[in-house]
């Protein structure tokens, strides 16, 4: 749906340092463009819930990362999220892959569906979900909205099958 | 995979001091669980300690690598828990994969979950062997005090990343530490002192 250019255009003008993630279908395919730009690193972590503990150690040290992860790995993050997010007050920005939301018809039946918005509610994370490549500047302007307000925001991106 | 329990254990609380004394004032370093409670009554305090309470279940050695790479100029050091390094054993590999050598970390091996109650581990793995297999440049293992005294400044100036287990034994019965105040109020004072 994005491409890993627009993907990386927009981190660049929301000033993000290092991009911190466990590869999925979709996001995965944007690694590459954004280890290319010389103002990004890309941090690969083993599991989701390091990647939060990463950006909030980036993120006391002056940096600015970006946690990219799938909405599977978002799950599995919940500790890191309360710890970093709501204990610690950091304000980490984050792309989700939404599973399958595009496919619903033709894939019911994927949890994920059921569970991912519910969950970012519940970890009282503010998002906003992407749905076709018309809303990207929705990634700059609400990321660029929360870190002036030093909170966290996520972009929530609608993905196809896993 | 469970490494043999040492016969010859020492204080942690020692192991603490002497890093205390060792550590360079451009240090960071982070504590969690035991070494965090422990770490809390030495002084003087330093603006670049980070004691991980409240934190997130063996994320400790995570926000180090992550403190690591923000600050390429100065070591972070991370006192964890065996219980807690076997919470993430992956972020070993994920320090390495970083390309990370300022990162030092220091399990204090125990062989109980100490601040639950000293319930035991599911096992009790040889951490300097998997340190290795994860790439780690520098490995030690010490189960003497003044062994670790007496050689903790080549473990911290070591290539690195660097990691060492100390074979420490527990405090049972002592309770776990408490936040030494609002973790987000501590931030800012860490990214403060950082940036000073």
């Amino acid at each position: 749906m994005l491409t890993g250019s627009q993907i990386a255009d927009s981190l660049e003008q929301l000033g993000i340092t290092h991009v911190v993630t466990v590869p999925d279908s979709t996001i995965g395919q944007w690694q590459s463009e954004i280890e290319s730009r010389a103002s990004m690193k890309v941090v690969r972590v083993c599991r989701e819930g390091e990647a939060w503990e990463v950006a909030a150690g980036l993120e006391l040290g002056g940096a600015r990362p970006l946690v990219m992860i799938q909405c599977t790995g978002f799950f599995e993050s919940g500790d890191a999220i309360r710890n970093v997010l709501h204990d610690w007050k950091l304000p980490i920005a984050s792309i989700i892959g939404y599973r399958s939301y595009l496919s619903q018809e033709t894939l019911p039946g994927d949890t994920c569906l059921v569970f991912t918005e519910p969950v970012l509610d519940a970890w009282k994370m503010e998002y906003r979900l992407l749905t076709k490549p018309t809303e990207l500047g929705v990634i700059t302007e609400h990321l660029a909205a929360c870190r002036a307000a030093n909170k966290a925001g996520t972009i929530l991106v609608a993905e196809g099958k896993a | 995979m469970s490494a043999p329990a040492k016969t010859t254990r020492f204080v942690a609380k020692d192991a603490l001091i002497a890093l205390h004394s060792a550590r360079d004032e451009r240090d960071v370093v982070i504590t969690t669980m035991s070494p965090a409670r422990d770490w809390l009554t030495l002084t003087p305090q330093s603006p670049l300690d980070v004691v991980f309470v409240p934190s997130a279940m063996g994320h400790a050695t995570s926000l180090g690598l992550g403190l690591a790479l923000a600050q390429p100029d100065r070591r972070v050091i991370v006192c964890n828990g065996d219980g807690s390094m076997l919470m993430n054993l992956g972020s070993l590999v994920t320090i390495v994969g970083a390309g990370a050598t300022n990162v030092i970390v220091l399990v204090f091996q125990n062989r109980v979950y100490e601040v639950t109650g000293a319930q035991p581990m599911p096992a009790n793995p040889d951490f300097a062997a998997i340190a290795r297999g994860s790439g780690f440049e520098s490995v030690f293992e010490f189960s003497d005090s003044d062994e670790w005294a007496s050689m903790i400044n080549d473990v911290l100036d070591a290539p690195g990343p660097v990691f060492a287990v100390l074979n420490v034994a527990p405090d049972v019965g002592i309770p776990g530490p408490k936040s030494p105040g609002p973790a987000g109020e501590r931030a800012r004072r860490l990214l403060d002192a950082l940036r000073s």
